[in-house]
Order: structure tokens, then sequence, then C-alpha cells
């Protein structure tokens, strides 16, 4: 049956008809929704994982237990879950395992846009690479064959255009594998030197035999076209934009594979054109693959390494005619992602802004913290980063910073990868204080439930743990919890924790506001008599509040009556509507 | 068919992803193939969101680029502004005149521009302005200005009744279908 459906459904329903029986992900932007739409199909069982590297090893478990299985992560997931990939590069696999890894080119959500390819090459193993929503689906069943046939996990290379794009899909039934027992094989799993050394050798030949497959593979598709001045070598989205431009025009060699890449096909296809063109975004890395080939095809040289394409900058670069549109001489004040009215992590960074505190960041809504008016942040790089960092900074600076800085960090990024570094403090010993922004959900990522919430993928109960238990049990002995709409309590724990000479934990806890079971309080409204126009409640960045011929005004399709402007307004000018909310 | 496009702006948490698929299943049902992209993740926390809606007989590029939609459908008025470069230069745009000002606004960075509508047109836009939530809190929810701009748009499309209501029945939830149609019936005839 045709359906329409996201490239990321299209995995998900890739992986329901080829088998697979365990999923276990870590989520992230703009991988999150193959797992989500696995959880759909009761024949798969699901989970998330605390973090990319956790997710992989159960994966790699289900597989040697005779599982179809997959994990899903985006490109710096995979950073995260790099150690086991290298690895299972050399053990192989038992029944058929893909990692599903999504790049972020234009970085809509991310840090940053390293090109996940990178990693196949080093790795050693076989990555496909779809441009549509039915490639997605047929090349994950493809994976698992190749997974099988090969010996090997497969990366299936997704990208924003493609995981968030919706496009037609033929969809069958779900074909059960033969069951795959497991085999004790000391010499294949067990990687301690005298194996591993074995395997290597496994693992080149493994690397022949698939570049040998990819050069007839239908996945690497030679599509003719009558104008030979130009052949372009291309792949994923920027396939479709050199389709969308070019048509049938010129000669197009689409490769399905990313990696290993065939050789003589592409010598091939360039011999058979007048200039050989490579589109591809963000790493010029099918264009170092000719140049290894002895080929001088056009690539980096005139194509941006960063950003992402689209079908008038691959019509420029082509010199091909590229359409304008008409615009307004006014400047158009740009509109950043802000945090959301009633958002609980508003009252504690107003209190960071307010104490003038160093602020080590991390990776979640809170990132948001950095943008003015609270700028409340220093520094963000990874995921877990904040914990580890600020007892760096503390280390380095001593008394100076420590009764100034904090580190900020989300109950899920918490449990990813915050834990290890506050393993640190607690054992290497820095007067650091760590807030825990305590939100009850991964919020980022679209509400997915973690370690700390009680609930499973599902929603169903699950286990629970205990932040301030785990934090004592460290070692802190300073571990206390505030709520963020209460700027008096917050600012009393922040001073007195910084003012402490030992370590402590501050657990700012309140729900995300766009949970669907949290209560919403009915807006507040400005009385205008009252105002004086002092801007105090415009310190907080709400997206409420704005001013008005002098007064403060409150949008009340956008106010949840969370009360921390109330707490700054010196004259009482807020009060709340009787109207429900 | 020559591929044509449409694009839904707005501001992150409007309810630009319902009627992206509302569009989507629409046009699937005509026979046509379609592509929809969106932006998921930080975006959505009040940012710009963009999703582009493309359709004919063989799409390949999911997104739209500039120059070339034949409709914008705009939830807010500065949105409308910032893609103005992307229509065609006969294209139409369908916007709600609700203002939300940007951060850089809200902290007197910026200004928010005046008499958008009338400069759009003087820029030569075919521009169809209307005050979708008042429409939509008459039809009981201010969540329900997707479906107003929806039932608008539907006067530039030449597909019959039937096949709107179809996809709304598809792709809204039962409790909500009555509130959603009348929201359609209001924008439509508005």
């Amino acid at each position: 049956m045709k359906q329409l459906m996201l490239g990321n459904a299209a995995v998900a329903r890739g992986l329901y008809e080829a088998g697979c029986r365990v999923v276990s992900s870590y989520p992230g932007t703009p991988s999150t929704e193959i797992t989500e739409e696995a959880v759909k199909y009761d024949e798969i069982y699901c989970e998330w994982a605390p973090n990319e590297k956790v997710a992989m090893e159960t994966a790699f478990g289900a597989s040697l237990a005779g599982s179809r299985s997959f994990c899903g992560m985006k490109h710096v997931g995979l950073n995260v879950a790099a150690d086991p990939l290298y690895t299972m590069s050399y053990t192989g696999v038992n029944a058929g395992l893909v990692v599903g890894v999504a790049d972020d080119a234009g970085m809509h959500s991310s840090q940053n846009e390293q090109d996940s390819r990178r990693h196949a090459v080093a790795a050693k193993v076989p990555m496909l690479e779809p441009s549509d929503s039915a490639e997605a689906l047929a090349f994950t069943k493809l994976a698992y064959e190749l997974s099988e046939e090969f010996d090997t996990p497969v990366l299936l290379k997704m990208c924003t255009r493609v995981s968030h794009s919706q496009a037609l899909v033929d969809t069958q039934e779900r074909v059960e594998p033969a069951p795959k027992p497991y085999e004790k094989n000391i010499a294949k799993y067990v990687m301690m030197p005298g194996n591993a050394i074995r395997r290597h050798p496994v693992v080149e030949e493994r690397t022949r035999k698939l570049i040998a497959w990819s050069e007839t593979a239908p996945i690497n598709r030679l599509e003719p076209g009558e104008d030979h001045s130009m052949g372009i070598l291309t792949a994923s989205t920027s396939y479709q934009y050199v389709k969308e431009v070019c048509g049938d025009r010129f000669p197009v060699l689409k490769l399905g594979m990313a990696w290993p890449l065939p050789e003589k096909l592409i010598r091939d296809f360039a011999a058979s054109v007048d200039r050989l063109v490579v589109v591809e975004e963000l790493d010029g890395f099918l264009e170092e693959h000719c140049r290894m080939l002895g080929l001088n095809p056009l690539g980096k040289e005139v194509f941006p390494l960063t950003g992402e394409f689209s079908q008038n900058l691959v019509a420029e670069k082509l010199g091909l005619p590229v359409h304008s549109g008409r615009t307004l001489e006014d400047a158009i004040p740009p509109r950043p992602p802000v945090m959301c009215a009633g958002c609980p992590h508003r009252g504690l960074f107003y209190t960071l802004n307010k104490n003038k505190c160093t602020v080590m960041g991390d990776i979640g809504c809170y990132t948001l913290g950095a943008v003015a008016p609270l700028s409340a942040m220093d520094m963000t790089l990874c995921m877990g980063a904040s914990v580890s960092g600020i007892h760096g900074f503390n280390k380095a600076l001593g008394a100076e910073s420590e009764h100034r800085t904090v580190a900020v960090i989300g109950d899920s990024t918490f449990m990813h990868s915050g834990m290890t570094g506050l393993a640190n403090i607690a054992y290497n010993q820095s007067n650091s204080t760590v807030v825990i922004l305590d939100n009850s959900i991964t919020g980022m990522t679209g509400h997915q439930q973690n370690p700390t919430t009680g609930y499973n993928i599902k929603g169903d109960p699950a286990g629970k743990i205990d932040l301030e238990a785990l934090c004592r049990a460290m070692g802190f002995r300073r571990v206390r919890v505030v709520d963020p709409y209460d700027l008096k309590e917050c600012d009393t724990a922040v001073k007195e924790e910084l003012a402490a000479d030992e370590p402590s934990v501050i657990i700012s806890r309140r729900p995300c506001v766009l949970l669907k079971h949290v209560k919403l309080k009915p807006p507040l409204a400005v009385d205008t008599a009252k105002c004086i126009g002092c801007k105090s409640c415009m310190k907080i960045g709400c997206p409420a509040i704005s001013m008005r011929e002098g007064k403060a005004h409150v949008d009340n399709t956008l106010c949840v009556g969370c009360g921390v402007c109330e707490q700054l307004c010196p004259t009482d000018a807020f009060a709340s509507t009787e109207q429900e909310g | 068919m020559e591929t044509k496009n449409i694009m839904i702006v707005g501001v992150g948490g409007q309810g630009s992803l319902l009627a992206s698929k509302l569009l989507g299943h629409l046009l699937m049902e005509q026979g046509y193939d379609v592509k929809v992209s969106e932006v998921h993740g930080m975006s959505q926390r009040g940012g710009s969101v963009v999703t582009y809606v493309r359709y004919g007989d063989r799409v390949c590029s999911p997104v739209i680029d500039r120059g070339e939609a034949d409709c914008i459908v705009s939830f807010e008025l500065l949105e409308a502004a910032r893609w103005l470069s992307y229509l065609k230069p006969d294209g139409q745009i369908v916007t709600s005149v609700q203002q939300i000002d940007p951060m850089p606004v809200i902290t007197g960075a910026a200004q928010y521009p005046e008499n958008l509508v009338e400069k759009m047109r003087a820029a030569g836009a075919k521009v169809d302005a209307m005050d979708c939530l008042a429409l939509a809190e008459e039809a009981g929810s201010a969540k329900a200005v997707n479906l107003v701009l929806l039932g608008r748009l539907s006067h530039y499309f030449d597909l019959p009744e039937e096949a709107w209501q179809e996809a709304i029945q598809a792709c809204v939830p039962p409790k909500f279908l009555a509130l959603n149609q009348k929201a359609f019936a209001l924008g439509k005839n508005a």
C-alpha cells in the first residue's frame, strides 16, 4: 500500500519488515522518530537507553543472542558509541545489526555538523545512504541482509532532509528471519589481543569483498543523460537537488552505499564524461576517493563544505539558471528559538545571571539560557561536559572560581554522561556546585522518558533512579532540591551552595510546562495603573511579556501563569485573570 | 504536471505540523507524487519554522528555494515577510494578521516592521490577510488557526470540498473533528 511516510518512520517500517526484534536508542534530532515509530510495532522490543554507547552494546548483545537488532542516534551520538562500533567491526555479528545515524547539515538542532561517513571508514564497516523515504525503507532491509551475509554491523546514514521529509513508500509484510541460535565462539567474540590479531585481517578481507559487491550493487545506480559535457557523482539528498535542477540532462552516478566505494564503477563513469563533478554535502568525501583513484573532479573547489545544499545552490554552482524572489526594504528581525513561556529553567537562569555566576552549560533546551537577556552560560560543548568541565575550571582557578561557578545539566543529559563527571568531582575533590535541571523528561527532542522519570518508552511504569540518593551515594553531603518558580528559594540555594566549602548538588525540580499532565494556571494580566514601566519583568526573557506604550503587556495566548515575572514586579502590577487557562 | 510548491511558515508551536500532514494526505489521495519537509528539534521552541509541501508528477527535492513557492501559508505576519523572497513572481500569500514579537523585538534590540501587508502588496505579492486567531476562537479554540488557514488556502486549489473533508477526518482526532471542521469552514467563507 502506498503511504506518505517520514524518512525516520520508513526506517522503522524497514525494521519491522526485516524482522528486527530489539531496538535500543538514545534520542537525538534528527534521529529520534525512528525509535518512536518502531515502538508502535508490537513485534519489536524498543527502549530508550541512557546513552548511545549503552544502546549500541545492548543491540550487540541482542544480535549475539540471535535477534536482528538496531540502535539509532544522531551524528554526535555516534562519537559516544564509537568505542563499541570500532570493535564490533572485528567481532562481526550473529543476527543482523544495523546502526542508524542521522547527520544534521545546517545544524538545525546540533552543536556541530560532522560528517558521519568518516566513522564508516575509520571503523571499517559498510554504510548505506538513502536519499528519500522509499530508499530509507528498502536500505534498512538490505542492511540486514548485508550484515548477515558479510558478518558485520552496517551503518545506515540518514540526514535531516531525509529523516524529516515525508515521501511516498510502498510497504510490505514482515518476514521473520530464520533463527540464529547463539553459539559460543571465544575466538570471534572475545576481543583480547590474541583473538583480535586474527580478526583484523578478516575485517580487511571483508572490505575487499564489499568493494566487489558494490561494483555491481543495484543501489549504486548509473542514470544515463544525453549531455556528456558533465557527469555527476552524488548521493543522499544532494542527488535529489541534482535531479531537481538537471532532470535527466546529464549522466548521474547515484551511490546508495557511502562506504566502501566502488572503484571500477567510478573510474568507468569518469571516463564516459568530459568532466566529473561531485555533488555532496559537508566533507569532500567522495571527491577524496576520486582523487585517490587518480581522477580530478570538480567538487569542493566550488561547492561549500558547510551548511545544507538546495536546488538553487546546486544550480548556481553548476552554472545553470537560478530562481530569485523579491524582498522588502525593511529589516526583518530574526526569530531565534527561546525558552517557552512558563519554562521551569527560566527562574534558575535568572538567578544565575543575577548572581553573576560563571556557568558551564550542557546540551538540551536549557542551552537557551545562553540567549539574551538571561545570557547565563559560558560554555557548551557536548553531553556531560558541564560537570567534567567545572571540575577542571575549578582545579585550574581554585577558590577564585569555586565560589562563583556552577555547572547546569538536564536530568536526561545527567543520566547520559553527567554521572561520570560527578564521580570525578567526588573522587578528585573539587569544590564544585552542580545544578541538575530536573524537568522530568528529555525535553529538546520532544519528550522522551529517561531513567529518572519512572516510565519507559511506552509510558508504562519502569525503574526510577532517585537523583538525591544517587548523589549522596557518590559522597555529596550537600544535596538540596529547589522549585525554580520560587526565585527567593533559588537565590538562597545558589548563594549558600557557592559559599559552602565542599561540593554540592542543587536539583532544580519542576516538570516541563509542555507535558500534558502539567496543570497550567490562568494567564496573568498587567494592571496598567500600577505598572510604572520599569522593565524589571523584562529581565527574564519571557516570550509572553512585551512593552506596549511604556507598560508591560502579557500575551494571554502564551502565558501559563507561572508567576516568575510577578516576583520581580516592585509595584505588584501582575494579577491572575479569572478565566480558565 | 510541473511541481507545485506550498510553504507553511510560522512560529514554533503554532501547529504547522498538522497543517502539513493534512495537505500531504490530501495531495497523495489525489494521486500526486508528494514530498513534505519539516524541521523538528530546537527551532520548535518559539523560533521561526518552515514546512515545505511539494506535489506533482515527480518530486525530487524535498525543499522549496527562493522564487519557487506558488503559495505561502503564514501563521504570523512577520514570518510571511521573512519568507517573501521564496514566493514566485505570481505567487499567493495567505496569512493570519497575528503578530508575535520575536525576542529581539521584546528586548528592544529590533523593531517589528509596520504595515507589512501593504508593503508586501507594494512589492508585487498577492496577499490574502485575515484575522485567523479570531476565527479560530469563534470555532472554539485558538489552536485551530491551522484549519482556518487551510480553509482559506482551499480557495486557491482546484480540489473538491469532499477531498478536503476526507483529509480533515483522516488527520484530526475524532474528539476535535467538529471544532476543526468549523474552523475550516470559517476560514473558507471569511
